[in-house]
């Protein structure tokens, strides 16, 4: 049975319902926040702003703070009110995607960083598209499962997890140019290495945004997708 | 992206503080015997204004002979001699020459089995305040749809207030013996086990009755289910063999007790 989100305030305990909506809240507010992060972090590397990368490295500590709070109100809720079936499954879900979003503030805080090295070296002034481009779509994929879960939408969250190929894809290609680049001019080497590991950061994020589609299915359809080929999703879960 | 509301993101759990608690009625060295037997062994306890304060503990723990001292319900019982101090408001409601009737009025109690008294819906509630010489019958239909409207019955009773009482369900007559305990507008409301006797769905309502009474009254209950416990105290009291082993807020004492026993109980590792 499929699970709307009018149901989780359907308990004749008009607290539990506070607790529940009080709960996803926070996790959007920290999706948001992540959101911004990255956001902020790829615009620091591509646009050459270290100011703004040290920016986001600094504020970091207020994703891991969201983390612990929101992990402590899970664990009152599971000790207090003993969740079960789409409750339960909302509680775990939510355990193990602010643990996603809090790997994605970290990878941003990796990409500020590089941005901020490389904000203080000379750089070419082109060459940062294909970057920009994996940040957008890295970016999209975030959004797409914060708001997949927001409105419990399993199908939204198919999309996503099947967008993550053409993210790894894009990645691919970004690698082949910095490799290009690397063995046309070997000067350009260390300055294309802390670009690879930015870029490789925001793959992993592309990862963890795929990640919390998945739990966002767990939630709403029941069923454990992880490890299923993204192709099959569809057929698996809508037969 | 949106702004992002750090209101809400930094919003923490807020755990009760018991320092930060008014307290409403306080147990010192409290010593209960049942002719030679010691039913409770020296127990220090306060319990806060205006939250809901669960006692648990295997049976023959003492916990409802607890409960029943607080409004003096052990009177009635010829062997029992009790020693150390209890007070409601620092008032000692041990002390010679207090009103126990008057008491029993300010702390009220709801018993495991519904009980109403074989009248109609409306005379139940109205009990109390007649025997207290109300016969206004304007104030009296005013507190009666006030107290069913509290114990969230209202709307199912309305308009079959001359019934008689035993017609409704167990889960009904439970809400409306609670209607006619907080009729008389008691400072505190004892609750000993009052779901034992409900169905599931019934258990709930009474739950989610008993956390809106709170804003209203002093809630003690006592409960063989320690979920419920969980689910609707503040905090919570475990005892075991008249002993009170631990008090603490309930979100500590489920998620981190601080004493091994409180953990194996909790846990269903003995009791």
């Amino acid at each position: 049975m499929a699970m709307d989100k009018k149901h989780l305030s359907e308990h004749i305990s008009s607290q539990f319902n506070d607790e529940i909506e009080s709960i996803r809240e926070r996790v959007l507010a920290m999706g948001g926040l992540v959101e911004e992060q990255l956001a902020n972090a790829v615009t620091a590397l591509v646009d050459s702003k270290g100011e703004l990368g040290q920016e986001v490295a600094k504020a970091d500590y207020r994703v891991n703070a969201a983390e612990v709070s929101i992990d402590e109100e899970c664990n009152l809720i599971l000790a207090r009110r003993q969740p079960a079936a789409t409750d339960l499954r909302l509680i775990v879900a939510i355990i193990k995607t602010i643990t996603d979003l809090e790997r994605i503030g970290d990878e941003a805080k990796k990409i500020a960083k590089m941005a901020v090295k490389l904000s203080e070296q000379d750089r070419p002034a082109t060459g940062y598209r294909e970057v920009a481009h994996l940040g957008e779509a890295v970016s999209r994929s975030l959004n797409g499962a914060l708001d997949a879960f927001a409105r419990m939408d399993a199908k939204a969250a198919v999309e996503v997890v099947q967008r993550d190929m053409e993210i790894d894809r894009e990645y691919e290609a970004v690698m082949r140019q910095c490799i290009t680049f690397m063995m046309e001019d070997p000067r350009t080497i260390k300055r294309v290495m802390d670009l690879v590991w930015a870029v490789r950061s925001m793959e992993r994020v592309g990862d963890h945004a795929a990640n919390l589609a998945e739990y966002v299915i767990y939630l709403v359809e029941g069923k454990d997708v992880r490890h299923i080929k993204a192709e099959e999703l569809s057929d698996k879960l809508f037969d | 992206m949106s702004e992002v509301d750090f209101d809400v993101l930094e919003r923490n759990v807020q755990r009760n503080k018991i320092s930060e608690e008014e307290i409403a009625m306080q147990v010192r060295d409290f010593r209960l015997f049942y002719g030679e037997k010691e039913a409770l062994k020296g127990i220090n306890l306060d319990i806060p204004k205006n939250k809901v304060t669960a006692f648990i503990g295997p049976s023959g723990c003492g916990k409802s002979t607890l409960l029943r001292c607080f409004n003096r319900m052990n009177d009635l019982v010829d062997s029992v001699s009790i020693k150390g101090e209890m007070t409601l408001y620092g008032e000692d409601i041990y002390r010679k020459g207090l009103d126990v009737v008057d008491l029993r009025r300010r702390v009220g109690m709801v018993f495991q089995k519904p009980n109403p008294f074989p009248k109609s819906i409306y005379e139940n509630v109205a009990y109390g305040l007649r025997i207290q010489g109300m016969n206004n019958r304007r104030k009296l239909d005013e507190i009666v749809e006030r107290s069913l409207k509290r114990a969230a019955l209202w709307d199912e009773v309305k308009d079959r207030l001359d019934d008689n009482a035993f017609g409704l369900s167990g889960g009904q007559q439970q809400r409306l013996v609670i209607a006619r305990a907080v009729a008389v507008e008691p400072e505190v409301l004892l609750l000993d086990e009052p779901c034992s006797a409900l169905d599931p769905i019934s258990t709930l309502k009474i739950e989610e009755l008993i956390h809106e009474l709170r804003e209203d009254f002093t809630i003690v209950i006592v409960t063989h289910n320690m979920q419920q416990a969980a689910r609707v105290s503040d905090y919570t009291a475990f005892m075991y063999l008249g002993d009170l082993i631990e008090f603490d807020d309930t979100d500590t004492l489920f998620t981190k007790p601080s004493n091994k026993q409180t953990e194996d109980y909790i846990t269903g590792r003995f009791g």
